[in-house]
Order: C-alpha cells, then structure tokens, then sequence
C-alpha cells in the first residue's frame, strides 16, 4: 500500500494524544512542556503533510518554521519561569504552586 | 514492500514508541532522552514527505537547543540523586479520565482522517525546498519573519532577566 496522506495524518493524530494525556496526567512541569513539544511536533507533521499531497505548496514549511520558532521562544521563557518557582518552592508540581505573591 | 515504505513505517515506530515512553516513563530523565528519539523520528518523517530544510532545522533547534535546555531544566529543578526524580503522576481517577479521554479523541481523529476525502493535488517533485522557503520568506512573509526575529529577542532578553538570581 503507497503510503499516503492519511497515514501521516494517523501518526499525527497519536502523537497529539500521547501529548495530551501526558499534559494532564502528571504534576510535574517539565513533563508538561515535554507532552507540548509532542504536541506542537505533531501539527507540524500535519503542516508539512498537507503541504507535500497539496502540491508541494511551500506555504505550510513556512508555517512549521513559525511553530518551531515559537516552540523554542516559549521552551526559554518557560524554563526560566520554572527555575523561579523552583527557588520559591523547592518543588515544581504544578498543583501545589497556588500563591501568586509571597 | 518497497524501501520508502519500510523507511516510513521504522521512523512512524521511532516516533510513536518513544513518545509513549516519554508520556508513561516513571522517570523523568528516561523520558527527556525518550524525546530525542522523538524529534528525530519527526525529522525521518519531514525527510521522507522532502522537507529537507525542516528537518535539519528540527534536529538542529529541537535536539540541539530546546531538547538540552529541558535537560537542564530537570537537572537543576530536580534533586538527581533523591527520591523526587519521579515524573510525578496524579491520582488515579485524574489518569483513568485523562486515558479514557485522551483515547476517544485518538479514536475520533482517526476517524476523521481516515473517513475524509481530502482535496489533493499530484505530487510535484521538487528537488531543494531551501531556495523557495528562502524567496517565500523574504517576500510573502517578510512582516511575520520580522516580528519572529523581535519575539526571539524579546524572549531572550526576557528569560535571562526572570531566571537570574535576585
């Protein structure tokens, strides 16, 4: 069987939900970033997939670059965010991190 | 079963098996090394849909920068050689919801795109895509490649301002 756009589409569609159950299944933060980068990874695969079986379109490797630009901005910024609660807390669980002032 | 196929179904594999390592490891550092496997099945899938120029650019910034930057974000919110390098899941009603959840909305986009008939062109082939992401970047899309190079400096700047010591 040729492989096709669907199949691209399935292994997308998996990785998006193993990102969103590890997002909502662990406390820890930096398990969260990790399901959002599988997130963020599996819309890419559906960018440059649809823009390969539409044509060879170059519009959609623009918008992956885009996604991947953003992913790395937020992966810094978040990071960042997380060594301050960290020294506030000690601990990052994400269910226990309840106070937005001292 | 020709040699592209084979290709396709070993990085599909690369990708999902060591994505579900990453999501159920109980260990947090096996699941941030999981996640190299990860990205690099996803560059062997741009690869073989010939996005050249994506996939260098994802091991390139994915595996060599936010990949080592989640390294360092466990190493230094995790004391290593203690108990807590647990991934920590939640209770056990939360992973039962979130599994039955997360599987049906697998199940349905599945569905939806095996079920649609998706409107397609024939496949051109192209040689290099470098060359036109190049010309298309510098001309369509030279507003949005702008503010991208302000938002990168902008989250530089404001990273290392939240995360220095006080």
């Amino acid at each position: 069987m040729e492989i096709g756009l669907t199949h691209y589409l399935v292994i997308s569609a998996l990785l998006f939900t193993l990102g969103l159950f590890g997002i909502v299944s662990r406390k820890h933060s930096i398990m969260v970033l990790m399901g959002l980068e599988l997130i963020l990874n599996a819309a890419n695969i559906n960018f440059i997939a649809f823009a390969k079986f539409g044509g060879m379109n170059i519009d959609g490797h623009i918008a992956a670059i885009f996604v991947i630009i953003l992913a790395a901005a937020e992966a810094a910024v978040a990071l960042a965010i997380l060594l301050n609660i960290y020294q506030h807390f000690r601990h990052v669980n994400m269910d226990e991190v309840d106070s937005l002032k001292e | 079963m020709d040699l592209i196929t084979l290709a396709f179904y070993f990085f599909a594999a690369l990708t999902l098996v060591f994505g579900g390592v990453v999501v159920f490891s109980k260990n947090i550092m096996h699941a941030a090394f999981s996640l190299l496997f990860t990205f690099f099945g996803v560059a062997g899938l741009y690869v073989l849909l010939q996005a050249d120029f994506l996939a260098i650019t994802q091991i390139m910034i994915y595996i060599g920068g936010i990949l080592v930057l989640i390294i360092f974000g466990v190493m230094l919110t995790t004391r290593i050689t203690g108990v807590d390098v647990k991934s920590g899941a939640s209770g056990r009603i939360q992973i039962t919801v979130a599994g039955i959840v997360s599987a049906a909305l697998a199940v349905l986009l599945i569905y939806v795109s095996l079920t649609t008939v998706w409107p397609q062109s024939p496949v051109a082939e192209a040689g290099s895509t470098v060359t036109a992401i190049g010309n298309t970047m510098l001309t369509k899309y030279i507003l949005a490649f702008e503010a991208a190079s302000m938002l990168l400096l902008i989250a530089i700047v404001g990273a290392a301002f939240i995360a220095r010591k006080k």
